[in-house]
């Protein structure tokens, strides 16, 4: 049974003081307005996605919205909760099990997902700065990685956000203004790191059956790769290389028969400049040691292939929010809707969303 | 505070090894993850190697890992420039809210 995104919604990502469920509820409003003929009634699932601490949400978010479906309750895998999210939603539709499911992540600038406590093996170094500068110093040694191409990646996301109306950054930065930006460890720059923030985002799903009467443009997800190799940073073994991020692509890739090469656009999760040049390699579309080059070429040309919408860099990062919000970008890029961001004729896009240091991983593969 | 947490305040690293099939579980835990035998608490080499390191604010940080193969994030004290694959030794332990782990370099031996 085929599964497709049938109507998307959006929040402004922003620092703005908002209550969970009303972010959530937000999101949703597009998603109804956007679809043609939906009703509360039509949806079978609601499933929350967030790291929030609030119990029952998506029950209360069901009833703000005038929806009582056959399942609701929350997902929760810290950064890669939306996608996680979506892939549950997708379970319940191909199994039979529901018609349609709605996705709605949101998460709020303290969230409790930020540093996970559990994880003893990184004594006091738990914030993800460090895991972060540790991959940066591994490539670096493997690459020879200069501080200036870490800070390309942070150029170019910033100014691919500019024509995304709903990130929490709207300027651009300069190489040099991101190299100069303060110094969090002695290879991570403020500039390198996404910025927690709250919004929402929702995506309904449908099943090949009913998609047609809410779309007459349906986006397929037709790969599907996760996997969770730990929890703890420490079993990472390779420290140039994400484990649970290699593994969920070839899943992916093997799903849709799709391969590297076919992908026209792709939003990746570049927690930190490092994660964006470890993740090109690692899912296939770049070769071993060449993402700095590729990074740079992207910047030169403005080319929007990889993370158009500007990625968690430019776009912020509401953690719950972001793999639906990356999800949403790759279904307007395969509609043809995505404005000023639009890769001309976008026909296959992936979506990668990973957590805690890359012990997770979920890529998604979509077509038109 | 756990048997754990106590031990490394009073600077002991212990882990958990597993009674049926003496696999180190680490992060400790209650139940070996190899195979659900009953565990005991064990302490740990005070010898590692450093896996990978950068700095804040001047000090090092590391990633280590002690001979049973356990892996932790960390602190390097050392007067010189540290590099990977240097034997480290675990000067200090302790735990206040959160863990930490102290290594020096072995310089001179
Ligand atoms: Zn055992």
């Amino acid at each position: 049974m085929k599964v497709g995104i049938a109507s998307t919604g959006l929040t402004k990502f922003s620092k703005d003081d908002i209550s969970i469920e009303s972010l959530m509820v937000s999101s949703i409003k597009p998603v109804f307005e956007n679809a043609s003929n939906l009703e509360q009634k039509d949806i079978d699932v609601v499933l929350t996605s967030t790291n929030a601490n609030d119990k029952y949400l998506a029950n209360i978010v069901s009833e703000l919205s005038g929806i009582s479906p056959k399942v609701a309750h929350s997902v929760e895998s810290l950064c890669n909760s939306g996608t996680n999210c979506l892939v549950s939603a997708y379970a319940y539709i191909s199994s039979g099990l529901a018609k349609t499911a709605l996705v709605v992540g949101a998460e709020k600038t303290d969230s409790p997902g930020l540093v996970l406590e559990w994880d003893k093996s990184r004594g006091q170094y738990k914030h993800p700065i460090y895991w972060s500068s540790i991959f940066t110093q591994a490539y670096m040694r493997k690459y020879g990685t200069t501080m200036e191409d870490l800070a390309y990646v942070s150029a170019k996301n910033h100014r691919n956000a500019l024509d995304n109306p709903n990130a929490y950054f709207n300027r651009t930065y300069s190489v040099e203004e991101i190299m100069q930006s303060k110094f969090l460890t002695e290879n991570i720059r403020l500039l390198d790191c996404s910025m927690p923030c709250n919004g929402a985002a929702a995506i309904l799903l449908a099943s090949e059956e009913v998609i047609s009467r809410f779309t007459d443009k349906p986006i397929w997800i037709t790969g599907i790769g996760q996997k969770a190799t730990s929890a703890g940073f420490t079993k990472n073994n390779d420290l140039s290389s994400m484990q649970s991020t290699i593994s969920s692509v070839v899943d992916a890739y093997d799903m849709s028969k799709k391969q590297p090469s076919d992908i026209d656009v792709a939003e990746l999760h570049d927690a930190f400049s490092i994660c964006e040049m470890i993740e090109l390699e690692d899912l296939g579309l770049v070769d071993r040691g060449k993402s700095m080059s590729y990074v740079k070429q992207l910047y030169d040309t403005s080319d929007r292939k990889i993370n158009p919408r500007g990625g968690l860099i430019g776009s912020g990062h509401p953690l719950g929010a972001t793999g639906v919000a990356q999800t949403i970008e790759i279904f307007n890029q395969l509609q043809g809707d995505a404005g000023k961001r639009q890769i001309n004729g976008a026909k296959t896009g992936m979506v990668h969303n990973m957590s805690a240091a890359g012990t997770s991983s979920t890529v998604l593969i979509l077509e038109s | 505070m756990n048997k754990f947490e106590q031990e490394l305040k009073n600077n002991n690293f212990v882990c958990s090894r597993c009674t049926r099939c003496n696999k180190i579980v680490w992060p400790p835990s209650d139940l070996c993850n190899k195979c659900f035998g009953d565990v005991v608490w064990k302490p740990v080499s005070r010898k590692a190697r450093l896996i990978e390191f950068s700095r804040k604010n001047g000090e090092y940080f590391c990633m280590a890992e002690f001979d049973e193969g356990i892996r932790v994030m960390g602190t390097v004290e050392s007067a010189s420039i540290v590099h990977v694959g240097q034997p480290l030794t675990l000067t200090r332990c302790s735990y206040d809210d959160t863990e930490k782990f102290v290594f020096s370099t072995d310089e001179g031996k």
